[in-house]
This record gives C-alpha cells, structure tokens and sequence, in this order.
C-alpha cells in the first residue's frame, strides 16, 4: 500500500477486519508485501516514510530496514526520541543481528540498563564505540555530533519528533527511512507559534510534516496490520484515528482471549473486569457530576480496578500461548501530571505502569486501565479533544481495555463550542478530536458498567 | 489557570475589588517609559489614524491622519511618528556599560533600554503590522518616504519580535501587565479591556470593582482603548469629520479630525499612566532586572546591526531562523516561570497547590553524607522536609531551591507528609560541604521543580546549508524593488 | 413548527444569513440561545428591550471598505477574480462567462431568484463541456428548522476541473501569507453554509453533491495593498461541525416540549412598530428558559449582557470564565466556593475534594500575601 506524500488525504478507507485482507492475503502475508515494498524503495529514493499505526510491527521493520542496510556494508546511523527508545532497539537488534556491530552514543549521565550492556559499545563521543556498524541515540544526542555524513539514517518515532530536531540532525544522513505513528500526540511547544503557521518548515510541526511538505513526491507506505491490537480494538481504532489509512488486526477474534483463575464477587468492579475480558472493552462509568482534575472517586476506581484485575489472576491466551497477565503487563493510563500522581498515590500493585498519554506512547500491555480525559470536565478544551491523547489511551492493549469516566459525557461534548481557529496555509489534521470522541463513546456505551451506587 | 488564582478571583468578586496575583513586581518598568495609543482606520489591517504617545503624562503628542486613505497623509504621520520615536530610541543607545564574560570577551551594553507601552495585545500586534508595511519603504525611487520611516519601521518590528519573547518588556501591553498582578472579578476576556481592569484593580471611591468595570463598558464613558475604534463613534463623528476634511481639506477640518479623536485618546492616556503608577508601586521582584538586561542586551545588538545598514528584517522566519528563535523563545518561557516562582511566594504557592513545589521545615539533614568510594566519593547531602502541602512529585525529579539559588536537590523519596532529598548541586566542593549550604534542622525551606539553568541547545546548520528535509538553501535575500513599492491603498 | 411560531409571536422568523447559521455552533450548549434561533426570534430586539443591547456594531468605515473590495475583486466580469483562480488552481481558463443572477428583471422574490440559480447550476451540472463560468449573486437555500433561509455566497465558480468552488471575499489583509485565525474561521464557517447549502442543491437535482470542492476560495487585500489575492481554505471540519449543529437543531423539540404552553417572546409591537410588550414580563419569558452563560457570548450573541447580568445576580462562578469555572469542580456559585474556601460551610460527599483544595488555596493565600 503505497501513496505519495502529496495526496495524503485522499487514500480510500480499507475495511479493517480481522479476516482476509485485499485479494485476500493473510495478514502476514499482507504486512509483509509492504515491508518488501519499503526495502525494495531504499535505494531508489531520497527518503521513504512508513506510517505504523498502533502495534503495526514498526520496531520489527526498523529491526529489520538497519538489518537489510547494514548488509550493503554502509555505515548506519539510528535516531530515536528517547532513550528507552534506544535501549528497546539494541536489544532487538542484538538478538535480530547477531553480527551486528553497535554503538550507543549517549550522554553523560546515562547509565546503561542491563540489557544493554554487552551489546552495543558505549561511549559518550564517537570515537569512544570504535567503529560500529550500526551507532544509535538520540536526536537530543546525535544534534551534538558533528563531521561526518552517513549514508543512511533511520528515523524512528519521526512524528514524534520536532521539525526543528530534524533540522539539527538533516545534515548527518544523506538518505533516510523515516518510520512513526501519525495518529499519536503532535510535538508541542510551551511557547505561542503562530509565527511560524503556514510555513512549510514551521518548526513545531512534526519531522515527517516538514519533510513531506518539501519532498511531496517522497513515498509513503503504511503497515496495514496491528499485531498488538485485538479484533476487537482494531476496527474500532482504526476508524476513528487512521479515518483515511485504516488497518486491520493480525488476529482474529477467536485468537486473542482472557479469563480469571480466581472467581470474582459481582461486584460492578468484577462485572467491568469480566466485560473487558469477554469483549475487549469495558467502561466502568460514575455518575455524572463535575468535579476537580483529580477526581477521588474516579481515581479510587481506577486504583481499585487495577488491585482487583491482579487480585482474580487473569490469564491470557493469543499466538504467543497461554500466559497469566502480571503486573508488568498491566498499565494505567490518564491525561494529566497530576491524575497520575493522584493514582499512584491512592495505591497500585508494584509493576503496574501508571502514566500519562505522551509517556505512554509507544508503549505495549495485556491490559490497560483509563482514565477518561473527559470524565468529570464540565467543557471540553483543545487539550481534552486532541484525537492523539485518546488514540495512545485507547490502543496500548493486547487485550481488553477498561475505561473509567463520569456519566455526561456524550452531552458534554454535544454543548461543546467549535470555534477553533483557522490560519492559512496549515493543513487541516484528521481526525477530528471531536469526531474521534464520539465514536469512541458511542463504541464503549456497549459495554457500559454502572458504578455501584456508594452506600 | 490555577486554583488559587480562580480563588483570587472569587475574593475579588466578593471584596469588590481585584485581588493582589504578586507580591512584588514581575516586569521591569522604566523611569520613562513612552505610552504609545495608535489607532487604526475601522476595516483596515495598519492604516493609521491617529496616536497618542509621549514618555510625559502632561504632554501627550497627538498625531493624527486626517484623511486615512490618503497614502501621502499616512506616510506624513508614521513619519511624525519616527519624529517621537526615534529620537527616543537613539537617546537610550548612548550611555554604555562594559559587561565581564567568563571565558568570552567582555561588551558593551547600553546602560538603559526604551520601553514602548501599549494599552493591550492588539496594541502589539499593531505595531507588528506597523513595522512591517513601513520597513521596506525607502527614501528614493518610486513612492519615496522620508528617510526616517525606514529606519521607524525596523524599530517598531524589532519591538514587535522582541515582545513574542516570554518575560521581555521593551514592548508590552498594560493590559498583559496588569493581569498578571491582579485576578478581578470578571473573566480573562474582560479583562482585556483596560478601562475595565483598571475598574477593579482601582476603582473610584465608593465604587466597587464591578460597578466601575460596568462603567467602563460604556464607550461614550470611556472610549475602547484603541486600536479598534467604537463603531458609534466613527459613525457619528469621525465619518462626518473626515468627509469634511475631504471636502475641504484645511487646517479646520483637520483640527475637527484631531479634535474628535482626541477624544478617543485622552482618556486612555491617562489611564495608560495610571497603570504605570500602580505598576511601580510594586517592589519590584529580582528577575525582573535580571530579564531586563537580556532585554538590553537585544536593544544594543539590533542598534549596532541597524547602525552597520543591516537590511531590513525578512518576512518571515526563515528555516533556520525559526528553529533559533523557538529555542530562544522556550529558553525564556523556562527562565521567566521559575524566575517569577523564586522571586515571589505567591507564585511559588500556585505552584505548592499543584504539587510542583512545596514548603516545610527540615525535619533531618546529613549534610557530610557522601556516595561512592575513593576518588569517585562525592558529597550527596540528604534532607527529610516534612510538608502540609500536596506534594506530586516523582522520585528523581530534579529541583531547586530560591533560598539557594545554585543548588539542585533530586527527590529520594516522597511518603507521608515527608519528602526526602538528595542535594546534587550547590553544597560545596570536597567531601564537606560549605557552612550554611546545607540547611539546618528546624529551617523552614521550599524547593520546587523548576529551574533557569542555562543549557545551551544544539548547533543549528548555517542557512546556506538548511537541508534537503526543510527544503534545501533558501535564495539570498535580495530586497526587491516591490518592497517599497508595495502600494498602501 | 406551531409551538414555534407561538415563542416568536406574529412576527415572520428572523431569515439566518450565514453569519448567523455559522454562529449556531459557538455556544450550542445554551438552551436559551437554541430556542430563540430555532423559533427565528429577532434577539437583537429582544435584547434591547430588555435594556440590554447588544454591543456589536459595525463601522460604517469597515462596510464602505468591504464593499469596495468586493467590487474591485468582481469588477469587469470578473476577469481578476479569473486570473486570482488561474493562479490558485493552476488551470488553463482561457475564458469564463460572467453570469449575475440577481439579474432576473424586476424586483424579484428570493424564492423567483433561487429557481433561478437553480436553473442555472443544474444547467452547468449537467453540460460538462460547458466553459467555466462565474455566478455572482446566486441565491441558495438551506432548511433551518423547518424554514427555508436564504442565502447568498459572495461568487460561485464553475467549473474549474469539474468542480464547484465557493468564493468568498473578505476585506481582512493576508500579511505574508497569514491573516488573523480569527477572521479566517469566520469565513471558513460562512463558507461552509454555502458548500453545504449548494450540495444540497445539487443532490436535490440528481447531481454527485461531492462536485461542490470543501476547499473554498478565500480571496482578501494582499499585505498592505488593495490587490486581492486568493487562498484555498479547507472547510471540511467546519462542515462536519455544521452538520453536527443543524441536526441538533432539529431535537430542540426537546428542549420547547416541557416549556409552558403560554410562552412567548412576543414584543408586543404596536402598528408602528414600537415594542409595548412590558419588560418585566418579557424578561420573566427569557428566562423560562435556561442560559449557559460564558465570558465568549461577549463576542457572538445579542443576549450577552442580559445573560452576564443574570449569572451576576446569581453569583454563578461561570462569570468568571470556563477555566476558573472548571477549576472550581462542580460548585457553581461564587458563595459557595468562597465559604469552602474558608470552612464556614461544611462540605458534602461530593464537594469534599474541591473543598479541600480551595482550603488549602485559602490557606496558602493567607501565609504568603
């Protein structure tokens, strides 16, 4: 599935389903033309974006792309946005390519987790790796080395990245594969930009919106199969955040299932717990009252939905096999700074991952327990509605996934004001935070569960 | 928007007057400062049609377009409008002071710096769009302009540029000052309205705050603070007062202009000044001075680049010219919230209720504790603070201190009312650290998680070497002859 | 629609430019407000009635000027307007008629000129040979609440690679490529009401209502000069948020059901015109039905002060804004929040939380100024 930068907007929706995909190939088979047809776009271009929607395999094509490179016997350089970023990709490199040789650049105070000592060099300049195959840090990091050209770089989380990064880093790579998910969170400034809206380089737009606006003829693939999300997250995902570029699910609906060795209480908490494991989905919903960011009963709800999913030992079964669903697998998920400390605050399991979209992004887990960025609000804000904030929420999960909100908010955003600005020359974004909301309601208003009423 | 500023807020309804946001002063205001009142044609982007401005209360000058469509009267007046201006400007350009530099050579900054203060936001945005349709211009050729407009017309857009940068004030609006001291009893959006803020803030005796700000509403009470007119008066008077002009153009029907916008203008002036007496009533808070010598620092290099013939600023930002001032721009944004917080503790409290910072007494301290052994044995001091206030804090965040201004504390532990800390920063070289570095048992502290440390950020290519990704070397500047002849119908 | 008619009185129903269908969107969430439009009740006089009038007018600088730009943008049968598309689109358009449809003969009714636009876009729909052609003063139509309003864009182009563009023309400067996000949102809103009402148009005579582009042409004052110039604006999420508003329009049968049988706005006006109808009584009318009042209505609706007043004798927290209001938790009124603030009401259940921070607000406000 190729399309050119230039005429984004006007790909045809693909039906995103489970079963067979176009003319019928399997999703693997499916997923794997498309990898075949970036590798083979290499070398025939200057630079080759690949949209990866949640889960789409995007670490296993960089794997893969720094793999089919490094064979060419040309020197590699690999830019993430993070440093866990970069620790995750050793370690699959390493695994992947044994032979590989590799080089972490970094800075001074990092310190090197486990599993990345012994498979890359690391040092804090150049000269310190010897000289790797493959050298990967940062674009924080690389924005500091300078003298010497690569013949290729590639670009992981690009639409996480700042434009004004890749401006900082452009000249190190004579070609680049740039790999990312659009529907994620924009970068973002704490300053006023207006400045700069409507240029094509406006520097708080993303890495690959800068680069496709100069390089419209660029290709771009996309990766039409999420292997995290399960057939019953995809379509749901994928409608309401990839409008335009759909996907499907590697599985299908009978591949992906959860139960609970221990027996529950019927409880509404059980009762959410058992709808999200039997469907996929669950919404745990308060009564309809506005109240401060840091909602102590929605908090206490997510806290005690977290307990109690460990408490009932749930045990997953997929591709991978059976296997019982620990803490480490677990996350919890909000909008703000302050939801998340409230949350871990009121008392988790140890392991479980409690934290906001933008650090979640990226991220992968069994289950997911949210926290509505809307529930309790009394008006929605441009914060609240960007369709990115609820997309890394709704789409960290290999199983089911539990939304904790207040009751109101359908009409909520029925009285929400649309008076947002429009400045020349700034492409509209899709989709619409407005529009994603709604089907992301209208969807988990199947699997609603009422919050005991507080005796 | 805080709790405690929409607690602010509701004190000022209730006291029927605006409540204090600081304790001290977070600009600096100058000993002469200019008041500048522009307004604009109704319909128009940057036409003209009168200002008020001078650095005297008692002696505004007025200037005024008689005829606003008329090219040659608007180029007349931005030219009047260099005559108040720039002379200001030079003036402040001649006293210099030389500035020490570790490890760089020492400059020379000018010792003061103008500050042009407007009535509000669209005042700013004003000046921008005046500077821009008049720094082009030039003094020969096709539609020549007096030699001073030029040079007014890059002042004004260097005033413009410099007033996006968080925290500058060589260009401010009263309106944006004066918020950022009181919470009143309206919305934020009213309090754009000058005549109405100063209605809470100050309002007459026996007023209270909302009735004045009501008051202030009026336009035939107090005319819009420009510089969009009031639709009835340019119905009413101004239009009638034009035509005549044009009828019969002559010292009378321009005095009858001048007249009626003096009007319009008066009483913003006097309110502009009054805001600058409560302004400087305020003690004024340290970073404050601190910002001010960037924003001098900015004055003296754009005069010597002017001073060189610099050509006039772009259009707009190239590539990496943007990127620049982005990270200029956040660096600033950086420095001017933790500045503020430091220097006044009602600042700082927004911050405590949002768990960001907090205050307590120390409650343990092991100011000799060292980490690592032999020669990587480093002094890490620890710190137990018991606090009433919400913390939400991480361990491993990193935060500072304003009692001590260079030190860094990470965070250990948060549990119970107790926070425990790790000074990594700032307590002394060796493995001792310096007397009083470390606070004492029974000290009440505050530290938060905010800092104006200055990291400088990645080299940026040279414009001639912007990438292939944002579009490759941008053509040379060249102005163009259409520049000046842009037509200002 | 009776039990309209009967809120609105014998007046007929207040027509909805554009503008006022685009405003439709800025505050849907007041009751009031979709009452009023619905049943096409002028607000402007209720309001001033009511001692209340709305503070927006417009300079007759501001009009002349606009209406000077429009001219000269449409001057000589349009031939800049037809090089500005040249230029925007990149088409080879070697020629265009020209065509006025207010140009019916007489002094026509609106319904007479819109069959005759009809006519005429179904007669450019189906000849797809035919040149490209510029309707100036086109009448369309759109349903709003069980009433047809008229309406009527600035231009409509056809065709230009088969398609219909909206143009709309606005004396607002573009500086360097950028214009205040403000005033373009205006124009996109606007715009979008002609996309939609001419879509409708065209799926009403059988044609693809696709054929009518979402990208519409803005044309404006380049910098500082009178020189048009022409951007494309993409109003489909203006469009989509239309939609939205004017479905919702149709369920505000929902929100009249429950009012009093007797309800009226009537101003009671006398045979010349003069509203006799007692304030006190008008004003007990609006207010059978609630307002969601907020510090934006200052810019978009002729009951702005009426309502400020209201929530002021109220001491609602809204007065003082969306954010300080959503910052407040649930507590509606300023008393209420204030006497949180300092302990002397003890709060229930559901207030305990926000009541603990406006404490400790209270508290640190107290220690430090």
């Amino acid at each position: 599935m190729t399309r050119t930068g230039g005429r984004r907007s006007g790909a045809v929706a693909v039906p995103a389903t489970g079963a067979a995909g176009p003319a019928g190939l399997s999703p693997a088979a499916e997923a794997g033309a498309v990898v075949d047809a970036v590798l083979a776009d290499l070398p025939r271009h200057r630079g080759v974006v690949v949209d990866s929607p949640p889960g789409a395999g995007k670490s296993t094509l960089v794997v893969r792309a720094a793999g089919h490179l490094a064979a060419g016997g040309e020197p590699l350089m690999i830019i993430a946005q993070t440093n866990e970023q970069v620790d995750d990709l050793i370690v699959r490199l390493a695994a992947a390519h044994p032979a590989l040789r590799l080089g972490r650049l970094s800075a001074g105070d990092y310190t090197a987790p486990a599993r990345v000592t012994g498979r890359a060099a690391i040092g804090t300049r150049l000269a310190d790796l010897g000289d790797p195959d493959v050298v990967i840090a940062t674009a924080d990091k690389w924005a500091w080395v300078g003298d010497r050209v690569w013949p290729w770089a590639i670009v992981d989380e690009a639409y996480q990245m700042r434009s004004d990064k890749l401006l900082r880093i452009a000249g190190l790579f004579e070609r680049a594969l740039f790999v990312g998910d659009p529907g994620q969170l924009d970068p973002f400034s704490v300053v006023d930009g207006d400045r700069w809206a409507g240029l094509s380089w406006d520097p708080l737009q993303s890495a690959v919106a800068v680069l496709l606006r100069h390089n419209p003829d660029l290709p771009v693939h996309r990766l039409p199969v999420s292997w995290r999300l399960p057939a019953s997250a995809a379509p749901l995902v994928s409608e309401a955040f990839y409008p335009f570029t759909g996907f499907r699910a590697g599985t299908g609906p009978e591949e992906r299932r959860m139960g609970f060795a221990t027996g529950g209480m019927r409880t509404a908490y059980d009762r959410a717990l058992e709808e999200a494991a039997a469907s996929g989905w669950a919404l745990y919903e308060l009564p309809d009252r506005h109240t401060v960011r840091t909602d102590a009963e929605a908090v206490r709800a997510v806290a005690v939905l977290a307990t109690r999913l460990l408490q009932r030992s749930p045990v997953t079964v997929s591709e991978r096999g059976e296997h019982p669903v620990t803490a480490e697998r677990v996350a919890v998920g909000a909008a703000h700074r302050d939801q998340v400390a409230a949350i871990r605050a009121a008392g988790l399991p140890a392991g479980v991952t409690v934290d906001t979209a933008n650090r979640l992004q990226g991220r992968e887990y069994d289950v997911t327990i949210v926290l509505h960025p809307l529930s309790g609000r009394r008006d929605a804000t441009a914060f609240h509605l960007e369709s990115g904030r609820l997309c890394v929420l709704t789409s960290r999960h290999r199983h089911a996934c539990v939304v904790v909100a207040r009751a109101g908010i359908p009409e909520l955003l029925d009285a929400h004001p649309s008076a947002d600005a429009v400045r020349l020359g700034v492409p509209v974004k899709f989709p619409d935070g407005w529009e994603a909301n709604q089907a992301v309601l209208a969807r988990l208003a199947e699997h609603r569960v009422p919050a005991a009423p507080p005796h | 928007m805080s709790t405690l500023s929409a607690l602010a807020r509701l004190r000022a309804l209730r006291e029927g007057r605006a409540q204090r946001l600081a304790t001290v002063r977070h600009c600096h205001l100058s000993d002469r400062p200019m008041v500048l009142i522009p307004l604009r044609l109704a319909g128009e982007a940057a036409a003209p049609l009168a200002a008020m401005a001078g650095t005297d209360p008692d002696h505004p000058r007025l200037l005024v377009v008689p005829q606003p469509r008329d090219r040659d009267l608007r180029f007349a007046f931005t030219a009047e409008l260099a005559e108040v201006v720039l002379p200001y400007v030079e003036g402040l350009q001649k006293a210099t002071e030389t500035v020490e530099r570790r490890g760089a050579e020492p400059y020379e900054r000018c010792v003061d710096a103008p500050q042009l203060l407007v009535p509000n936001p669209a005042g700013v945005t004003f000046v921008q769009l005046l500077g821009r349709s008049t720094r082009f211009r030039r003094a020969e050729g096709p539609y020549a302009v007096h030699p001073s407009v030029p040079v007014l017309g890059r002042w004004l857009t260097f005033f413009g540029r410099r007033a996006q940068y968080p925290g500058s004030v060589l260009l401010a609006a009263a309106t944006d000052l004066l918020s950022l001291h009181w919470a009143t009893g309206q919305s934020a959006l009213e309090d754009a309205n000058l005549a109405s803020l100063l209605g809470w803030i100050d309002p007459p005796p026996g007023m209270s705050g909302a009735s004045a700000a009501r008051e202030a509403e009026d336009p035939l009470v107090w005319p819009p603070a420009g510089p969009a007119t009031d639709p009835g008066f340019d119905a009413e008077v101004l239009a009638p007062a034009i035509r005549a002009y044009q009828e019969a153009p002559g010292e009378r029907a321009a005095a009858a202009v001048a007249a009626a916008v003096r009007s319009q203008l008066e009483p913003t002036w006097r309110l502009m000044w009054r805001a600058v007496d409560l302004l400087r009533a305020l003690p004024p808070g340290g970073g404050a001075a601190a910002r001010w010598e960037g924003d001098r620092t900015a004055f003296t290099a754009f005069a010597a680049q002017l001073a060189e013939g610099a050509p006039p600023q772009p259009r707009r930002d190239g590539a990496v010219a943007a990127a620049a001032r982005l990270a200029r721009m956040e660096r600033a944004r950086a420095v001017y919230d933790a500045q503020r917080a430091f220097d006044d503790p009602l600042v700082m409290a927004g911050h405590r209720l949002a768990g960001e910072a907090f205050t307590g007494t120390v409650v343990a301290a092991e100011p000799d504790r060292t980490e690592g052994e032999g020669r990587g044995r480093k002094l890490r001091p620890l710190l137990v603070v018991r606090t009433g206030d919400p913390v939400r804090l991480a361990a491993g965040a990193r935060l500072a201190t304003p009692a001590r201004r260079g030190q860094r504390a990470d965070v250990v532990d948060v549990a119970g009312g107790e926070v425990t800390l790790k000074i990594v920063k700032g307590m002394g070289r060796g493995t001792t650290a310096t007397p009083g570095a470390v606070p004492q048992v029974g000290e009440v502290v505050c530290y938060a998680a905010l800092t104006d440390e200055y990291q400088p950020p990645a080299a940026l290519p040279a414009p001639e070497e912007t990438p292939w990704t944002h579009g490759g070397p941008p053509p040379e500047y060249v102005p163009a002859e259409d520049d000046a002849e842009e037509d200002w119908s | 629609m009776d039990r309209l008619d009967r809120l609105r009185g014998p007046e007929p129903p207040r027509p909805h430019d554009a503008r006022a269908i685009a405003a439709l969107a800025a505050n849907p969430g007041c009751a009031r407000r979709a009452v009023l439009d619905a049943a096409g009740v002028d607000k402007d006089a209720v309001a001033t009635h009511l001692g209340f009038p709305a503070p927006f007018g417009r300079s007759p600088f501001a009009i002349t000027r606009g209406d000077a730009f429009e001219a000269l943008v449409k001057e000589g049968g349009g031939a800049e307007l037809l090089r500005l598309l040249r230029e925007l689109l990149g088409l080879p358009l070697p020629l265009a008629g020209y065509t006025d449809l207010a140009d019916v003969g007489g002094n026509p009714s609106a319904h007479l000129r819109h069959s005759h636009t009809r006519r005429l876009i179904d007669r450019a729909a189906r000849d797809a040979g035919e040149a490209a052609t510029l309707y100036d003063h086109p009448l369309l139509r759109l349903e709003i609440a069980g009433y047809h309003s008229y309406l009527e864009p600035d231009v409509v182009a056809f065709q230009l690679g088969g398609r219909f563009h909206i143009v709309e023309i606005k004396s607002f400067a573009v500086v360097d490529g950028q214009a205040e996000p403000d005033k373009v949102a205006a124009a996109a809103r606007q715009a979008a009401v002609y996309v939609l009402a001419l879509s409708t148009l065209l799926a009403e005579l059988g044609h693809d209502p696709s054929r009518v582009s979402h990208e519409i042409v803005l044309v404006c004052p380049e910098n500082f000069a009178n020189r048009p110039a022409a951007t494309l604006v993409d109003v489909r999420r203006e469009l989509a948020v239309l939609r939205r508003q004017l479905a919702r329009m149709t369920r505000v049968g929902a929100i009249v059901e429950p009012l009093p049988d007797t309800l009226t706005f009537d101003l009671g006006r006398d045979d010349g015109g003069v509203p006799r109808r007692p304030v006190a009584e008008l004003r007990s009318a609006v207010r059978e039905v609630g307002a969601r009042y907020a510090p934006d209505c200052l810019n978009t609706c002729d009951l702005c002060f009426f309502c400020r007043e209201e929530a002021a004798e109220a001491g609602a927290t809204d007065l003082l804004g969306r954010q300080v209001r959503d910052e407040l938790g649930g507590v509606a009124t300023v008393a209420e929040a204030l006497a949180l603030a300092d302990g002397s009401l003890a709060p229930d259940d559901d207030r305990a939380e926000i009541a603990r921070l406006l404490r400790l607000a209270d508290r640190l406000y107290a220690e430090v100024s």
